[in-house]
């Protein structure tokens, strides 16, 4: 190998490491943190004064209780668009117009759609600021044109020639799609709803923006209960004069959010690979 | 008998001239052959006999086809109902990720069949006609696309037979495939000229010259020549067709 070649491999390689060693320095501290911390206590207890009494269960509850929500908006919401500007809109200069504002909209600072949810669905429909449902809106609202963009994609790389197998064998444009497309988009679909949803689950300022409280002591019963998020809890903790909630109850909080954001993209994996291997007639 | 008499059509893809000013008329239960070099339009013009050629868009079609007597594109024909009657099987073998049985009962399923006994029946008859119910009898629920190029083609036949169609459009059915396998579709289309019409499209001569009975030739969107197939390669009527038959253009 040329030393050019060498050097350019050493560089590359460099950055990979850089990246993973703060990674796993980051995940190691707040491990070790959190160790001691993280028991059947915690997850089973709600806030408290005292760090060895503090719990995350109510946060925990919100944030699974608003990313359910969250994925029952954002499935028909997200799919519907992708549908319409894939398979049935012409294409053309305002399809080209909507497609480039949709990545854009992916792109937009959460804290404008905390914006957008406080005066939509607070001012206007009168929701109450600060339940599950409000917090779920909002959310469904940051996420869904990552679900199109996504859903998109997948839809695209069906290929053209099963379509036209499809409709040559006289299947309307419905059938086609629901026989043939989206059970080959699915896989595709899939992913990109719960990647969707793992952002939604991390997220901050919005819902501080629609009014939801950093700490709750009861976990929502329904969508109109009050809630927090997980993020929302442990923010709150870390703002504790208590040493033992900075280095203890924060970091076990971070273990769970991160917990239940790495099963989500497992689970996510997992389906993709049942789908495709489905498909593929493996 | 004619079963299809195509008259004036014309096919623009914006301002490209896809076919221009064709008129044929097509034989029930023959092989008709359509031939010519890449671009000629002649997929062009296949694909509007069953009105597939409107999935493009932008797609401009004038002039009639008629299919028994009727203008296809009469603006009371459902295109969907048309493809019931006019199957067609594509250039590269294109089964849906399913089962081999899903795939066969694919059109009569979305067409309405649901006994499950009756629907055995018709996938079972469809996979005889094309040829591959011994090869897969065994192994019906396995996916299709396990099938090697050649058996995925003539799965992808018995899916268009299985709706029991009066035509069947084939788009170079044997350009993706080995020389074995496309014999053994060479062979298929011969054989089902019985109980259908069969319209081919190749840019294959020798394979138009083996299993036609009528052939037209099309160059740059028109159609030079047409007529009982060997009538056309042993005295051919215009000169761009007997260079093309002998290889100085193609």
């Amino acid at each position: 190998m040329k030393l050019s070649d060498k050097l350019f491999l050493v560089l590359c390689l460099a950055a990979t490491v850089f990246g993973l060693l703060v990674l796993s320095a980051l995940i190691v501290y707040t491990f070790y943190d959190a160790l001691g911390w993280l028991d059947l206590q915690f997850l089973t207890s709600p806030p408290s004064r005292f760090p060895e009494k503090a719990g995350i269960y109510p946060a925990l509850v919100s944030s699974i209780y608003m990313i359910t929500l969250v994925g029952i908006f954002v499935l028909p919401l997200g799919v519907g668009a992708a549908l319409y500007l894939e398979e049935y809109a012409k294409k053309g200069k305002l399809t080209r117009i909507i497609d480039v504002n949709i990545s854009n909209l992916a792109a937009v600072p959460s804290i404008v759609y905390g914006l957008l949810g406080i005066g939509l669905f607070v001012a206007t429909f009168k929701l109450k600021p600060g339940t599950v449902l409000v917090g779920a809106l909002t959310l469904t609202l940051l996420v869904v044109p990552i679900v199109i963009v996504t859903a998109q994609e997948a839809l695209r790389a069906v290929p053209q020639s099963v379509r036209e197998a499809s409709f040559a064998l006289g299947a309307t444009k419905w059938q086609t799609i629901k026989e043939v497309v989206l059970p080959q988009a699915f896989p595709g679909i899939l992913t990109g709803v719960i990647l969707a949803l793992s952002r939604a689950i991390g997220e901050t300022a919005p819902l501080i923006m629609v009014g939801m409280a950093t700490t709750v002591f009861v976990a929502p019963k329904d969508i109109f209960s009050p809630a927090t998020a997980m993020p929302l809890q442990i923010f709150m903790w870390t703002d504790m004069p208590q040493e033992g909630f900075l280095h203890g109850v924060a970091p076990a909080g971070v273990i769970v959010l991160l917990a239940v954001m790495l099963s989500m993209n497992a689970l996510a994996i997992y389906l993709r690979n049942r789908f495709y291997r489905k498909l593929k007639g493996w | 008998m004619i079963i299809f008499d195509v008259k004036n059509l014309s096919v623009y893809y914006g301002e490209k001239v896809g076919i221009q000013d064709v008129n044929i008329e097509i034989y029930r239960n023959k092989v008709t052959a359509i031939m010519g070099p890449s671009g000629c339009g002649k997929s062009t013009f296949l694909r509007s006999l069953n009105r597939l050629i409107e999935l493009v868009e932008n797609v401009r079609v004038e002039g009639k086809v008629l299919f028994e007597g009727k203008n296809i594109y009469d603006p009371d024909v459902d295109p969907v109902e048309l493809r019931k009657r006019i199957g067609m099987v594509f250039q590269h073998p294109n089964p849906f990720p399913k089962s081999i049985f899903d795939n066969v009962a694919f059109g009569p399923r979305i067409h309405g069949v649901k006994d499950k006994k009756k629907l055995e029946k018709i996938v079972e008859d469809a996979l005889r006609k094309a040829a591959l119910w011994d090869e897969v009898k065994d192994r019906l629920h396995d996916s299709a696309l396990r099938l090697s190029g050649g058996q995925q083609q003539r799965l992808c036949i018995a899916r268009a037979i299985a709706t029991n169609p009066e035509v069947i459009l084939f788009d170079e059915p044997t350009a993706s495939l080995d020389p074995i396998a496309a014999s053994k579709i060479e062979d298929l289309i011969v054989d089902l000229k019985k109980s259908y019409t069969v319209v081919v499209v190749t840019h294959n001569i020798q394979q138009a010259a083996r299993i036609s009975d009528y052939v037209a030739f099309f160059w740059m969107g028109k159609l030079v020549e047409y007529g009982k197939t060997e009538e056309v390669f042993e005295n051919p009527q215009n000169e761009l067709t007997e260079k093309y038959l002998t290889g100085r253009i193609g």
